[in-house]
């Protein structure tokens, strides 16, 4: 039996039983992007190239090599392909992110956390 | 006398936005926001798909498909030969598997998939890929030491077993066919279907058990 490579990470296998998703928001990152190619509004080759470039980004910051790292570069590589293949500006969904978090702050705990439209 | 308790004050603060999302979770709702007001998707769709992928789905299409291959040559030979086509008879093509390769183990051939570039997987399939095919470590090693990758999941090959190494791409996926086990000659397709773990059919498992719940 050959020894894992020099400098690998935890051994793969470990990771076997993981669940896939460890917060919602892995899921619909994963969603909205198979929604957006069913739609053809992304080609699955654009996506694939957005991740892999979020990934190797990831990999050059040094992040470490696990489950979370992968969504969060998911999670760019999507506001990369909604701003150019979407029409969606980064200002704008960056606006929308620090207003849903007034929204939480000024909701109480228990409520529904809604946007306030003015 | 008045007391001002700023240990308390700042356990009612916590309190208060205990509740608050992470980053990624508030730059998700923003997407997700922006993409339904533009008509882009539906919450309905995001909500299906989330509960399809996180549940119900997982690996039994594929394991479906591989059992049927076992014991219907002609739709083994119409998957080899057209795997797209071939899932299409049985209702489970997906937008990720519109091109897809079946490939098959056999007594000198052993078949292992990775996505060099990012996670390209049959996922109408397969269901989520599993963390492990998602890290760089996988998506390195499967290339460069891909006997070391299999030992690590406790697969060893022989010398004169060959491993070929399949790269999936955002147009072309594979799913591996592994080998029938022994002593399931008397198996229905719903049983053998059991036997086919996920693993085996990325190619890092590869001797199944001829009894479900057997092995890994």
């Amino acid at each position: 039996m050959s020894q894992p490579a020099e400098g690998a990470v935890a051994p793969l296998k470990r990771m076997d039983g993981e669940p896939v998703f460890d917060a919602p928001w892995q899921a619909s990152v994963m969603a909205m992007a198979d929604a957006l190619i069913a739609r053809g509004a992304v080609t699955p080759k654009a996506w694939s190239e957005a991740l892999g470039a979020a990934l190797k980004d990831a990999e050059a910051a040094g992040e470490p090599d696990t489950a979370e790292t992968y969504y969060k570069a998911a999670l760019r590589a999507l506001e990369r392909v909604v701003e150019a293949h979407g029409g969606i500006p980064a200002e704008i969904v960056s606006a929308r992110r620090d207003a849903w978090e007034a929204a939480y702050r000024a909701t109480p705990h228990g409520k529904p956390v809604r946007l306030s439209r003015e | 006398m008045t007391s001002f308790d700023s240990t308390k004050v700042a356990e009612i603060h916590r309190q208060l936005h205990a509740h608050l999302p992470s980053d990624s979770a508030l730059r998700v709702k923003a997407l997700e926001s922006l993409l339904v007001e533009k008509g882009m998707v539906t919450a309905e769709t995001l909500d299906a798909w989330v509960e399809a992928y996180s549940e119900k789905i997982g690996p039994k299409r594929g394991a479906h498909v591989v059992a049927k291959a076992w014991c219907d040559a002609d739709f083994k030979a119409r998957l080899l030969d057209d795997a797209a086509s071939a899932i299409r008879e049985l209702g489970y093509l997906g937008n990720a598997t519109a091109h897809l390769k079946a490939v098959e183990n056999t007594a000198t051939v052993h078949n292992l998939v990775v996505c060099t570039l990012c996670s390209c997987y049959p996922f109408s399939l397969l269901g989520v890929a599993p963390n492990w095919y998602k890290t760089a470590a996988y998506r390195s090693r499967a290339v460069r030491d891909p006997r070391g990758v299999l030992a690590e999941f406790g697969v060893s090959l022989a010398d004169d077993v060959a491993v070929h190494v399949w790269d999936s791409t955002a147009e072309l996926r594979y799913l591996v066919v592994p080998q029938r086990p022994a002593g399931t000659e008397a198996l229905s397709e719903a049983e053998l279907a059991k036997l086919v773990t996920r693993n085996a059919m990325i190619g890092t498992d590869r001797d199944l058990a001829a009894q479900p719940g057997e092995g890994a």
